[in-house]
């Protein structure tokens, strides 16, 4: 067999998540066209069948490591790298979308869109499949490709309820950012191929080793690439979309962008960080970064500009959508400093703070959700009295708002205990203080929605707002774990632990 | 008995009565307010079991064998790598000299304020659903001996109190609700810090040889346990000892709350109802105080010995600012209030004389502190649900109308001015004896008799001013005291009487276990000193 078909059918066998996501993307455009106008509740169940399949996939290949799609001339490297690290976050992301179909199927904005639903399964397939590369991939070229298949993706299902004028802004302004960004950071890679003469992280690793390179060059092309990984995360000062956006998507959309998209970007940070710039690990998980930029200050300073900024913007948001998004960016900012430590501590603590956001984060997009459902606005204002209108969403609303503060017993606190043992591990004292100070901050507007939720009274004296059977067992499976693993975490702390693994590190 | 898990289940009975709670439909108030008096009751018969069989001779303190009741069960443990020690969290229970009486206070404010908490009537299954979560996270606090552990516990009632206050409360009850959770939060990151800080520090020897990093708190407070070059520990010189200290200092002295920062307490007590106020004065300022003794004292002794006349200066600050304050208020909560942070600076007063008098008096001090300012409480809150006012200058002379209420609360105030042959007479004794026996703070402590006198004069005027003189015509229809309110005062005052002639009741319950403070102080201190 000639070489590249060789490596291509070699590969098959690291690819089975990857190669379900786009089998299933072709179903669904398929079913779609078949059924016509009608039947269309179909499509979503499929959906969920194609990603529990792709979710036997990931958890099947987690302990491989293997790279695939390899190139021969560039020692051995491939485009993909199969880890667990990557797999860890397949889980989180097939995780997250199970949920966000679960949601779309009781969403009303959605189901006024009946006719397009083809498109909107078939859209988010193409978002996981972007993502699921995203994670895994260690050339330039596939990380560009890969960003720009979920950016695409995501630009049209931010708008995808096409009559709202706020959901045109909002897709409009994610467009433009968002190439803008994918521009400024193609513009990085070409500058960092010139100086490396490669596009496989682990050929530049190799290079930068040598230390037959241009300095400056090296940290602008850095710099620049930073900016569409900046993007994806909503770090500051790359985050001015991330309100409008979120405030204007779809709520099933925005809680997808909230935990998936970024989670992706993430992975795709630490993967380009930590396998273009490592020297070596030491036996105590500390890294020692090649000293060519100065990454880890580069870091802590974004993160608690992030922080910060998300914080104190989140104060003044009377839209809860708008507020959590602000608290989303600040959530990046916590999650940036456990990348800034450079050890598997730290690594550690990021994946045990996505596995938790995940649930608190969804869980409350979800509830309001349900509110919007009924009262057809997300203003905080109109929050009045709903703990006693609708208790048990009241409630479960008030103890995913309580975790993403991060107060015991729920496990919002042990995300950030780990962070901070990471912190404190790294001696890095200082930082946490500011990041702590961010979290007492923080309870200031999430106790706010609370207030308004359960200590003043409701403005108009109309019924309670009653939740069906099928979306209180969603709530329940986003719920559950919130206390669960506030008060028994070593589930997850282990799969964590196993997780930290990238290929060749 | 000995396999009857009784600290968990004084402990974590409210809980299962609020799991239950939850499942009552909302308007069977009768059942709540039954259920949630019967788990009260049985958590003070628990308590007396308690008292019952605990060991006179046991000191605890930093002795994890002399600690009692204990319960020990693994509760997190997480192999580790080569890059993370293993992680092993206990669920360590267990109660010393020191402890207990916090124990049975909490037991009985918990009862008190239940029968108080009866004129509720405004989502009645909400409040006893919050008020029996923050009753677990006040036990908890007192009975955990595994830092994780205590400071769930600790973050546990912040929820329940906020919504308390919130809900229930007053005019600004939102502000005041806020104001005191963001104040507390702000405390307990602080404390947060110094455990993960104290965690890298100090290792335990498990059975099999290994040694593993603990959240063990007797384990921290025994520097043979710390590594040599944990950020906390004395064998590293760099270490940062002195700000882990004040990290923990300022968490718990806003809780206390110490002078500056007790701003937020006025305005919680003010808008909270009256039961919440009992709980507040009663139990959850001790924590703070506590939270000094049990934490800060045993594993910085050397630098709780190095500060130890700054401690002594806030007490006195506490003391005379509190009454000061306490003189010029025109709301009779209000004043309270201020008194009672005046009271919590004889605690501090007491704890820094560093000997068994003053520590004895402070513990003893928590304990009076306790059922005397819940009784004020009480007091004031009997006579707002009656005349809806708690301006002291519009009442006088309700002595004629209302007698028996007027004895009682004679009874209290001057129990709190530390009269003879009341417990609170007994505390401030030893606070002073102890702090005058002390050397370098005697100064202070002679100053802080001047908080004696204050105190005499404004809780006396406060009674001329309501409770004697000419009958205000307003308040002509006002009746006396109704049976719920004597179950509420009665047992206190006798606990009041009863300490006040008999203090050796609770004295000897906490002394072998204060001696073995004080020497552990002295001793340990030098040790830790030398290193330095």
């Amino acid at each position: 067999m000639e070489a590249p078909l060789k490596y291509i059918f070699d590969s098959i066998q690291f690819l089975k998540p990857e190669i379900t996501v786009s089998l299933f993307l072709v179903i669904l455009v398929t079913v779609d066209l078949i059924l016509g106008k009608k039947n269309k509740q179909i499509l979503p169940y499929i959906s969920l069948a194609g990603l529990l399949i792709t979710g036997f996939f990931v958890i099947q290949q987690f302990e491989t490591s293997a790279f695939a799609s390899v190139q021969n001339n560039i020692g051995n490297f491939g485009l993909i790298a199969v880890d667990s690290f990557g797999n860890y976050f397949k889980l989180i992301i097939i995780l997250s979308s199970i949920f966000i179909i679960l949601f779309s199927i009781s969403s009303i904005e959605i189901k006024q869109a009946f006719d397009r639903h083809g498109e909107y399964y078939s859209l988010i397939f193409g978002m996981i499949l972007g993502m699921m590369l995203m994670v895994s991939s260690v050339d330039l070229i596939l990380i560009y490709l890969s960003i720009e298949l979920v950016s695409l993706s995501s630009y049209v299902l931010a708008g995808f309820t096409k009559h709202s004028l706020r959901n045109s802004e909002a897709s409009l302004k994610y467009i433009i950012y968002g190439s803008a960004a994918s521009g400024i950071m193609l513009f990085g890679i070409s500058i960092l191929y010139g100086i490396m003469g490669t596009t496989n992280i682990y050929a530049i690793n190799t290079v930068l080793q040598n230390g037959a390179f241009q300095p400056l060059a090296l940290i602008i092309s850095c710099i620049l690439i930073f900016t569409g990984f900046g993007f994806k995360i909503s770090a500051a000062p790359f985050h001015f979309w991330t309100p409008d956006v979120y405030e204007g998507a779809p709520i099933a959309i925005t809680a997808y962008l909230s935990i998936a998209s970024k989670a992706a970007g993430f992975a795709l940070l630490i993967r380009f960080i930590k396998i273009t710039f490592i020297q070596a690990i030491g036996s105590d998980g500390y890294w020692q970064l090649l000293e060519v930029i100065d990454w880890k200050s580069f870091l802590i300073i974004i993160s608690i500009g992030t922080m910060t900024l998300g914080n104190f913007a989140a104060l003044w948001q009377d839209n809860l959508k708008r507020m959590l998004a602000y608290s989303s960016i600040a959530h990046a900012g916590y999650m940036i400093l456990g990348l800034a430590v450079f050890s598997d501590q730290g690594i550690m603590a990021i994946l045990i703070y996505f596995m938790v956001y995940l649930f608190m984060n969804l869980g409350a997009f979800f509830v309001v959700m349900l509110i919007a459902n009924r009262i057809g606005s997300e203003e905080i204002d109109d929050y009045d009295g709903l703990g006693y209108k609708t208790p048990l969403l009241a409630v479960s609303l008030g103890v995913f708002l309580v975790s993403l503060t991060g107060l015991p017993p729920t496990a919002g606190f042990i995300g950030k205990l780990y962070l901070f043992i990471a912190l404190v591990d790294a001696k890095m004292i200082v930082v946490a203080i500011i990041a702590l100070l961010n979290t007492v901050v923080s309870l200031y507007y999430y106790v706010r929605v609370l207030k308004h939720m359960f200590l003043a009274k409701p403005k108009s004296e109309e019924g309670k707002i009653a939740i069906g059977y099928a979306d209180t067992v969603v709530l329940m499976a986003l719920l559950i774990p919130v206390f669960v693993f506030g008060l028994y975490f070593t589930p997850i702390v282990n799969l964590a632990k196993n997780s930290i693994a990238l290929l060749g590190f | 008995m000995a396999s009857f898990p009784i600290l968990s289940w004084i402990t974590l009975l409210p809980i299962l009565g609020m799991v239950i709670i939850l499942f009552i439909p909302k308007t069977q108030e009768k059942a709540i307010k039954g259920l949630t008096l019967l788990i009260t009751s049985v958590q003070v018969i628990l308590s007396i079991v308690i008292l019952a069989g605990f060991n006179y001779s046991k000191g605890g303190v930093f002795d994890a064998s002399s600690f009692q009741f204990i319960e020990k069960f693994r509760w997190i443990d997480i192999e580790g790598f080569s890059w993370i020690g293993r992680i092993k969290i206990d669920y360590y229970l267990g109660i010393d000299g020191i402890s207990v009486p916090l124990i049975f206070l909490t037991a009985i404010i918990s009862f008190i304020s239940t029968l108080s908490s009866f004129s509720i009537n405004k989502s009645v299954k909400g409040y006893f659903a919050m008020f029996l979560l923050l009753d677990t996270g006040m036990m908890g606090v007192f009975v955990a001996l595994d830092f994780f552990l205590f400071y769930i516990f600790w973050e546990l009632m912040l929820l329940p109190m906020y919504f308390l206050i919130g809900i229930w409360g007053g005019p600004r009850r939102e502000y005041a609700a806020i104001k005191f959770f963001l104040y507390t939060l702000l405390g307990s990151v602080f404390i947060l810090l110094a455990i993960i800080g104290l965690y890298f520090s100090t290792q335990e020897t498990l059975a099999d040889g290994t040694k593993v990093f603990t959240f063990n708190m007797i384990s921290m407070m025994d520097p043979a346990n710390y590594t040599a070059t944990g950020i906390l520990s004395p064998f590293n010189p760099n270490n940062l000892r002195f700000i882990a200290f004040l990290g923990l200092f300022i968490g718990f002295a806003i809780k206390i709350p110490m002078f500056p920062f007790h701003t937020w307490l006025p305005d919680a007590h003010v808008e909270a109802p009256t039961a919440i106020s009992v709980i507040l004065a009663g139990v959850l300022l001790k924590m703070g105080t506590y939270g000094i003794l049990r934490i800060n004292y045993t594993m910085f002794p050397e630098i709780t010995k190095q500060l130890i006349w700054y401690i002594a200066l806030f007490g006195a600050i506490n003391i005379i600012y509190g009454a000061l304050t306490a003189m010029a208020q025109k709301d009779f909560k209000k004043l309270i209030a201020y008194s009672s942070i005046s009271h919590m600076g004889f605690v501090l007063l007491g704890m820094a004389s560093l000997n068994t008098l003053g520590i004895s008096g402070a513990v003893l001090q928590m304990f009076n502190h306790g059922t005397i300012t819940a009784m004020l409480f009480l007091i004031v809150g009997v006579i707002y649900d009656r005349a809806h006012t708690r301006d002291i200058d519009g009442f006088g002379g309700l002595g004629v109308q209302m007698p028996i209420y007027t004895g009682f609360t004679t009874l209290a105030f001057f129990a709190a001015i530390g009269l003879p042959g009341l417990s609170g007479f007994i505390s401030e004794a030893f606070v002073f004896l102890g702090s005058f026996g002390f050397e370098s703070i005697r100064v202070i402590a002679i100053i802080s008799t001047l908080g004696i006198l204050l105190g005499a004069g404004y809780m006396l005027w406060t009674l001329q001013r309501i409770y004697l003189g000419k009958l205000n015509e307003k308040w002509t229809q006002l009746p006396d005291m109704d049976f719920r309110e004597y179950a509420m005062l009665v047992p206190l005052s006798l606990i009041i009487i009863f300490l006040g002639v008999y203090p050796s009741a609770m004295l000897d319950l906490m002394n072998t276990s204060v001696n073995s403070m004080v020497q552990f102080l002295s001793e340990s201190g030098k040790f830790l000193g030398s290193i330095k």
